[in-house]
């Protein structure tokens, strides 16, 4: 089933490309980063790892093909890692965020039952 | 065509990841942040499995895989208290490197006579740090959670032993540049990279944490990068870079907080030495110390117009933040302007205070950076230092021999009068004498960080009652 996928030795042209990608990104990071306050600090390292965690496409994709024994095996155990890093990962950025809060920002009314 | 679509939605969801990092600028829009991230998540996700390729079985597995992954995510999501998040974070390194490097063995073993030199010796790189950063990040959560001796192991020759295993492994990636039908190998340098991971982090204290976590970070999303490169696919190669940079520029930070390199942070084994130098011979010169019992702080406290906390990893481990704010609230009902000044090293990973602090309920705005408060102490009544110690050492301005000298360090000694509260006279990660305790200016409270703040709170807000009745 799997002999429909191709693939071959990247050209000069996509290594090149994928190697400005990289550099480009990594200025951009450099600089959104940067404006990062540290009172967010841990926040941010959750988040870039869940962001990070989207390895999970190359894993689905290796998983899948289910080409040999070998890459199913490692592809299983790469999705689950990569699956829990962004589930997890998400729910613990926002769970830390929802604490950071505000001193002039009203208590929620206490007088709403329970 | 299909293809040119998914590529589209792949780059929709980079810009995704571009905002989310963009809006964690602002406390006010971080939250905002995950949304663009989630959605950019969701999008790549459903594109990549739109993907032609798949077989029946496959699907199969991914729906186990993806079911098996979201069971354990979610409480490792939920239920993580925030006093564990530095080995949480050390532990979601450990699995992203246990994503990257598996997939990077299983395209080698795919595809190792297709590729040319250059997805070789990238696959190769990213396998390296890949293991390293799974072991690594392994050992750096047990060591924050305690199941390893936090204190720096060292033997004879380490640092050397470290560098020959490296070497070799890099070896191993030119071999199978040339060579790469000899597919055994790539099980060698699995297994030497793990060795290495291991390695790297055995030397390594507890306060040196934040720097190592930080690298860790940006070594796993230079894997991811490393891994997109070798796919082509780009939406990795951003993802990397962004979660690299961010890895990157946390550790410069750390590394200037205590004025020290990275090669001295991974190779120095800083506080290893103080086994040796913490005799606490220099301390007879510095003069007596001064204590103070909880009540007479409070009053001292209540007194003046503005507290500022220097909390440090002790609160941390004593648990204390939600007995912080309560002393807070109860000295602000007092008319006392607090404030908490953090310092960036203070706990064991970038940002560590401020999240205790925020789950405490303390508005953020209270909670200030050291170059915002630095210059704030002279007009500061009370300093109360709670489990903090390196971070306010005068000596870091002045001593040469110190091993803290060029630290910058919160300029507490300035206030008008200075609470330590500490265990014991104990020296800190550092080994060093801390001049502030023998300042005339300082007194030193004994006692767990937790009961002598709930004291502290007590007496403040009990003596009020009393007043006002």
């Amino acid at each position: 089933m799997s002999g429909h996928l191709v693939v071959n030795s990247l050209s000069g042209d996509v290594i090149i490309t994928g190697l400005f990608v990289f550099a480009l990104a990594g200025f951009l990071g450099f600089e959104v980063i940067r404006r990062v306050p540290k009172l967010l600090h841990t926040p941010l390292m959750a988040l870039t790892n869940a962001l990070s965690a989207i390895s999970l496409v190359a894993s689905l994709f290796i998983l899948g093909q289910n080409e040999t024994t070998y890459s199913t095996v490692l592809g299983f155990i790469a999705v689950v890692a990569s699956t829990i890093n962004v589930v997890g990962g998400f729910l613990i950025t926002d769970k830390m965020l929802r604490m950071f809060r505000r001193s002039d920002k009203p208590k929620p009314a206490a007088t709403e039952g329970a | 065509m299909r293809d040119n679509i998914i590529q589209l939605i792949y780059l929709v969801a980079a810009v995704g990841f571009g905002l989310s990092l963009r809006w964690m600028s602002s406390a006010a829009t971080a939250r905002r942040g995950i949304l663009a991230g989630e959605i950019g998540f969701v999008l790549a996700i459903g594109a990549t499995l739109a993907l032609p390729g798949y077989t029946n079985e496959g699907y199969v597995y991914i729906a186990i895989a993806l079911v098996i992954g979201t069971a354990l995510g979610i409480p490792l999501g939920l239920r993580v208290p925030m006093t564990a998040m530095p080995q949480r974070i050390a532990l979601s390194h450990a699995f992203g490197a246990l994503a990257v490097g598996a997939v990077g063995i299983g395209k080698f073993f795919l595809y190792h006579e297709v590729y040319g030199k250059f997805e070789l010796a990238v696959l190769g790189v990213e396998i390296l740090l890949g293991g390293l950063v799974f072991t690594g990040s392994l050992m750096a959560a047990g060591k924050l959670h305690e199941v390893l001796p936090q204190r720096p192991l060292m033997f004879k020759g380490q640092n050397y032993a470290n560098f020959a295993i490296l070497g070799l492994c890099i070896a191993i990636v030119a071999y199978l540049m040339f060579r790469p039908q000899d597919t055994w190998l790539v099980l060698v340098l699995a297994a030497l990279a793990l060795a290495v991971g291991v390695l790297l982090i055995i030397p390594i204290g507890g306060a040196d944490m934040p720097t190592v976590i930080a690298l860790l970070n940006s070594y796993a999303g230079l894997s991811a990068s490393a891994l997109g490169l070798v796919l082509n696919n780009k939406l990795l190669i951003v993802a990397g870079a962004l979660d690299g940079t961010a890895g990157l520029i946390l550790a410069i930070i750390m590394c200037r907080a205590m004025n020290r390199s990275f090669r001295n942070v991974m190779f120095g084994a800083f506080g290893a030495v103080d086994e040796t130098a913490a005799g606490g011979g220099d301390a007879s010169g510095l003069g007596p110390v001064r204590t103070a019992s909880p009540d007479e702080a409070a009053e001292i406290m209540k007194m003046g117009r503005s507290v500022v906390i220097v909390p440090g990893y002790g609160m941390a481990v004593a648990q204390a933040q939600h007995k912080v704010r309560e002393l807070a609230d109860a000295l602000e009902a007092e008319g006392v302007d607090v404030k908490f000044a953090i310092h960036p090293v203070a706990g064991r990973m970038p940002g560590h205070m401020n999240v205790l602090l925020a789950e405490a309920n303390v508005p953020y705005e209270k909670l200030l950076d050291m170059d915002e408060i630095n210059s704030e102490f002279p007009q500061v009544d009370t300093v109360l230092v709670l489990g903090a110690n390196d971070v306010v050492n005068p000596s870091a301005r002045h001593e040469k021999s110190s091993p803290i000298y060029g630290m910058p360090i919160l300029n507490v000694d300035q206030a008008q009068s200075i609470f330590v509260v500490k265990r014991s006279m104990r020296a800190g990660f550092a080994g060093v004498e801390n001049e502030l305790f023998y300042n005339p200016k300082t007194q030193m409270v004994f006692g767990d960080a937790k009961s002598v703040v709930g004291e502290l709170a007590n007496e403040v807000s009990g003596q009020r009652d009393a007043i006002s009745l």
